[in-house]
């Protein structure tokens, strides 16, 4: 096997060494009965061609070539070469958490980076390290806010991700956390009024997501208001990071729950992606995961160490803020490459051209169909609502070799035949133009045959 | 005495501070193509919303970017520079090719929402690698979600309260032997159950008498690492399995030292009700600095109906495609599917390996943590006399005697050029030092490392503040945690 670095000699000689005749006397522990007697039947071992042909053959069946217009909290922005030059460094890609500080002082200040970038991006005083994504950080930091308010019950937007609402409500099953939902009103955005009428003294946090799930900002000034009128924690969730280059970051919020993978993490089906939590300073012993400080070695020089480890599993046990060992760490790194090419100017002209892009599509889809919630402001997701089944629409287009809009009855069933449209930098406008025609051919189409019955029935 | 240190010899390496004081105004490593869409009149389209300013991000260019990265890469040890032998954490060789299939374009690119019709690569590299893992372990079914090993106990306990449930009554606590992980203790409180310990007995195995004597209807589960955190087989582990199946409890296995079994035994058919299996340990996932993880969990038939939704499914037409609708599926644990990219990585390494190379890289495995314990017998302390698999659990006995525990030696043994070993883990061993070589050691790289263990209890006989002073060769040594939790620094400010 070629991963192996020993010779039959060796492995003789070592046996010699340890005093065993062969290398299953060293697992003679094992009750015989039990050991396994034939080969595993996994496919036979391959050559290193094969795998990549393998591979290869099945990413040419998984959409390669295809021009898609999904975000839905994934989001297909352009990645500069030098984050997979970088991650790709041996020195990074195989460390382990960096628990030995003098060893792992490359890790250890990377992510102290990291957390100063988090927190100057969304208005936050500390981030942690990462989390598995975001809808666990979401989960994570709804139970956070329930232990520093000691409240139990959580209200949540309907707008906020839909699978993100499905996590938090299997994290909560077992903690006691009543879970309620607050609907949206007539422009997309969460009901103010109806989350009036149903916060309560009990509700430990309200947990919204901006942009919201159909790319609508959510008011947070008001929101924050209700929340704290109330004695509750305003939790905002941000599934989309680039457009905290343009929009303004909940500063109001008392915990943020986000999904950084659009900061230069491939879509990769779903995953591998970086949750981060960031809050409040004199939250920070509240907050799961792991973090990095800053401190001095007995010379006096500056260096970074993991801090804070009260709060975790390997020292508190049973008691500990979360039971998260293995974070995010490698695409944390990504995350902070990305950063760091953008940074003060870039993020916002980023941001700027995804909002432009965005702003041209939902126009003119407008022209053919319907376009929902127009009142309020919107970043780079707008919902169309077409008279024909989306999925009708979207089969024809997939023989354009384009992926329309997500089709939002199976989450939000009064939503009917809409679907959420996603333009990034990556969109071109011939690109929304043909998708653009394809959807109006389908109205005038229905439209027609509207006509033909009436016709008839006239 | 001089030391004997053959591994490393020190080497001039760059200093570099923080990205942000490298940053200037008007300096840039981004460029966006020109606009082919009108421009817009952003404070009109976002009102009050409209962010005007991004602080201290900073404004640095590609090359300050491609230096300030690799010079704090270099501050890093890694499995690349040599053996990293902390124990449970299976700090394995991660193969290349693992990297280049996973961007491939459409691997790399595909959207978690495109449609099945054409997400059938994806979709039939989970099924694959599904089939591997089940086939490995010997169970009946399994679900990829769960992003992290923590986070596949924790679906593997909220399947087995779904599963009691699913019987009238969901129990009340569930039994953690004293050398288990710190996750484990953890999950339980995060799935609700109250936490029991269970003693090991003077082998460090399970102590039966207990186990019979804690076993009640109010149990749902125990979870068990096996081979244990000593490194140490569970012998009577379908003993254990009886045990808790007559009063109607559950096995959990924490698959965290699965690397000591693959294609010798497999759980499923020693008595396991469900586990997880971490790929960033046995299937060879990089660790990346401390993830991205992936912690499949593994089930027997009779808790397949509580899996989180959606499972992979072959449609009537022969096509794959997800179900999602389950009944009685404890929900939904991750967005998406899960870490799918750890997915592709460990299916390569599946592949590449075959049934042959599993089992030798096992037996590897297996034969270089019993080398090292023969090394190293009589120079340290040796706990447990009980046979080793994949790791072997030392104390700092005798070296205590001198002032010198575990942390100083392991810290001494990056002067040697080695990743120090786990330290005082298991909480059983008092100074442990928890060894795991995996089978990515050559004999050459070993014998270095016994040179070096031995050479380090030589100085702590001749000169123990050497050791105690270690390490001497890095960056920083003995960084002040104590002032970093006191007064946390978590973040940079400008000076004022």
């Amino acid at each position: 096997m070629r991963y192996l670095p020993k010779s039959p000699d060796d492995r003789e000689a070592m046996l010699k060494a340890i005093g065993a005749r062969s290398v299953d006397d060293l697992f003679a522990s094992i009750p015989a009965e039990y050991r396994l007697r034939r080969d595993l039947k996994i496919p036979r071992q391959m050559a290193e061609s094969e795998i990549v042909d393998f591979f290869r053959q099945r990413s040419r069946e998984n959409g390669d070539g295809y021009t898609s217009f999904l975000g839905a909290g994934a989001y297909f922005h352009y990645r500069p070469v030098i984050i997979d030059s970088l991650i790709s460094r041996g020195e990074f890609l195989t460390a382990y958490t960096p628990y030995q500080a003098e060893i792992s002082q490359g890790t250890l200040q990377s992510i102290f980076e990291f957390q100063t970038m988090i927190c100057e991006l969304t208005g936050m005083e500390v981030a942690n390290a990462s989390m598995y994504d975001g809808s666990t950080a979401a989960a994570e930091a709804v139970m956070m806010a329930v232990r520093l308010t000691g409240r139990r019950s959580v209200m949540v937007a309907r707008t906020l991700h839909p699978e993100y609402r499905e996590v938090l409500a299997t994290y909560a099953t077992h903690q006691g956390m009543p879970l309620s939902i607050a609907n949206y009103a007539q422009d997309g955005r969460l009901n103010l009024q109806e989350l009036e009428k149903s916060i309560t003294p009990e509700t430990a946090c309200v947990l919204v997501q901006s942009p919201n799930f159909f790319g609508i900002v959510e008011d947070i000034d008001a929101i924050a208001q209700i929340a704290h009128q109330n004695g509750a924690m305003l939790v905002v969730s941000i599934a989309e990071a680039v457009s905290l280059g343009i929009v303004e970051p909940p500063r109001q919020a008392d915990v943020i729950a986000m999904e950084a993978q659009s900061f230069g993490v491939p879509l990769g089906f779903g995953g591998p992606y970086c949750g981060v939590i960031a809050t409040r300073e004199k939250n920070v012993r509240q907050m799961p995961g792991r973090l990095v400080g800053q401190t001095t070695d007995k010379q006096g020089n500056r260096g970074f160490v993991l801090t804070l480890a009260t709060r975790e599993q390997h020292i508190r046990r049973e008691k500990a803020t979360s039971n998260i060992c293995t974070n995010q760490a490698l695409v944390a790194l990504m995350v902070n490459i990305f950063m760091t090419i953008y940074g003060r100017v870039g993020l916002k002209e980023l941001a700027k051209q995804n909002l432009a892009k965005t702003a041209y599509a939902a126009t003119q889809f407008a022209r053919h169909g319907k376009v929902l919630f127009g009142g309020a402001p919107r970043f780079n997701e707008f919902v169309v609502e077409t008279s024909e089944d989306p999925y009708a629409i979207n089969s024809r287009l997939l023989g354009h070799k384009m992926i329309g809009g997500l089709p939002l009855k199976k989450f939000y069933p009064e939503l009917g035949n809409s679907s959420l449209w996603c333009c990034t930098e990556l969109t071109t406008r011939s690109a929304i133009d043909t998708a653009v025609g394809l959807v109006a051919e389908s109205e005038r189409s229905v439209r027609s045959a509207k006509e033909e019955v009436e016709e008839v029935t006239r | 005495m001089k030391p004997k240190i053959r591994k490393a010899t020190r080497h001039v390496n760059q200093n570099e501070g923080l990205i942000f004081e490298k940053s200037s105004p008007g300096k840039a490593a981004w460029k966006l193509p020109p606009l082919d869409v009108p421009q817009v009149d952003t404070a009109k389209l976002l009102g009050k919303a409209e962010r005007k300013d991004l602080g201290n991000m900073p404004e640095v260019s590609e090359i300050e970017i491609i230096r300030h990265f690799t010079r704090l890469s270099t501050w890093n040890y890694a499995i690349d520079l040599g053996m990293y032998p902390l124990g449970s954490c299976t700090m394995k060789y991660n193969p290349r090719v693992n990297e280049a299939v996973a961007r491939v374009e459409g691997i790399a690119n595909g959207h978690p929402y495109q449609p099945e019709k054409i997400s059938q690569g994806a979709l039939q590299i989970m099924k694959t690698l599904s089939e591997c893992l089940i086939e490995i372990t010997g169970m009946d079914a399994i679900t990829l979600q769960p992003a992290a090993g923590a986070h596949g106990e924790m679906t593997g306990l909220l399947m087995v309260r779904a599963y009691h449930q699913s019987k009238g009554n969901p129990r009340k606590k569930v039994l953690i032997p004293d050398s288990a992980h710190g996750t484990n203790p953890a999950t339980a409180a995060m799935v609700n159950y109250a936490v029991e310990n269970l003693k090991s007995d003077a082998r460090g195995m399970v102590d039966l008498a207990s186990l019979k004597q804690q076993m009640n209807e109010d149990v749902a589960a125990l979870m068990l690492t096996n081979p244990n955190t000593l490194g140490v087989f569970e012998q009577q582990i379908h003993e254990i399995a009886d045990i808790l199946h007559a009063k109607g409890g559950l096995l959990y296995m924490d698959g965290a030292n699965m690397n000591a079994l693959v294609g010798k035994v497999r759980p499923g058919d020693f008595g396991v009700d469900v586990m997880h299996l971490n790929l960033h340990k046995t299937f060879s996932t990089p660790h990346g600095g401390g993830g991205p993880g992936s912690g499949p969990v593994a089930v027997k038939k009779g808790l397949e109906p509580f899996l989180p939704a959606p499972v992979v499914v072959a449609k009537p037409d022969g096509t794959l495609g997800f179900e999602y609708n389950r009944p009685h599926s404890v929900g939904r644990v991750r967005s998406f599917y899960g870490n799918f990219g750890m997915f592709v990585r460990a299916l390569a390494y599946i592949q590449a390996n075959g049934p042959d190379g599993l089992r030798e890289t096992t037996e590897d495995a297996v034969l270089n943590a019993n080398y090292i314990r023969k090394g190293l017998e009589g120079t340290y302390d040796l706990p447990y006399s009980t046979p080793s698999m994949h790791e072997v659990v030392f104390s700092d006995k005798l070296q205590a005697r001198k002032g010198v525990r575990t942390m100083d030696i392991a810290k001494r043994l990056i002067d040697y050029g080695f990743h120090p070993y786990t330290t005082a883990f298991p909480l059983i061993v008092p100074g442990a030092l928890m060894i795991e070589p995996t089978e990515s050691e050559s004999k050459e790289e070993m014998d270095l490392f016994i040179e070096a263990m031995k050479s380090i209890a030589e100085e702590v006989e001749e000169d123990p503040q050497t050791v105690l002073d270690a390490p001497h060769s890095t960056r920083v040594s003995r960084l002040d945690e104590t002032a970093a939790a006191r007064k946390p620094v978590l973040r940079w400010k400008p000076a004022n």
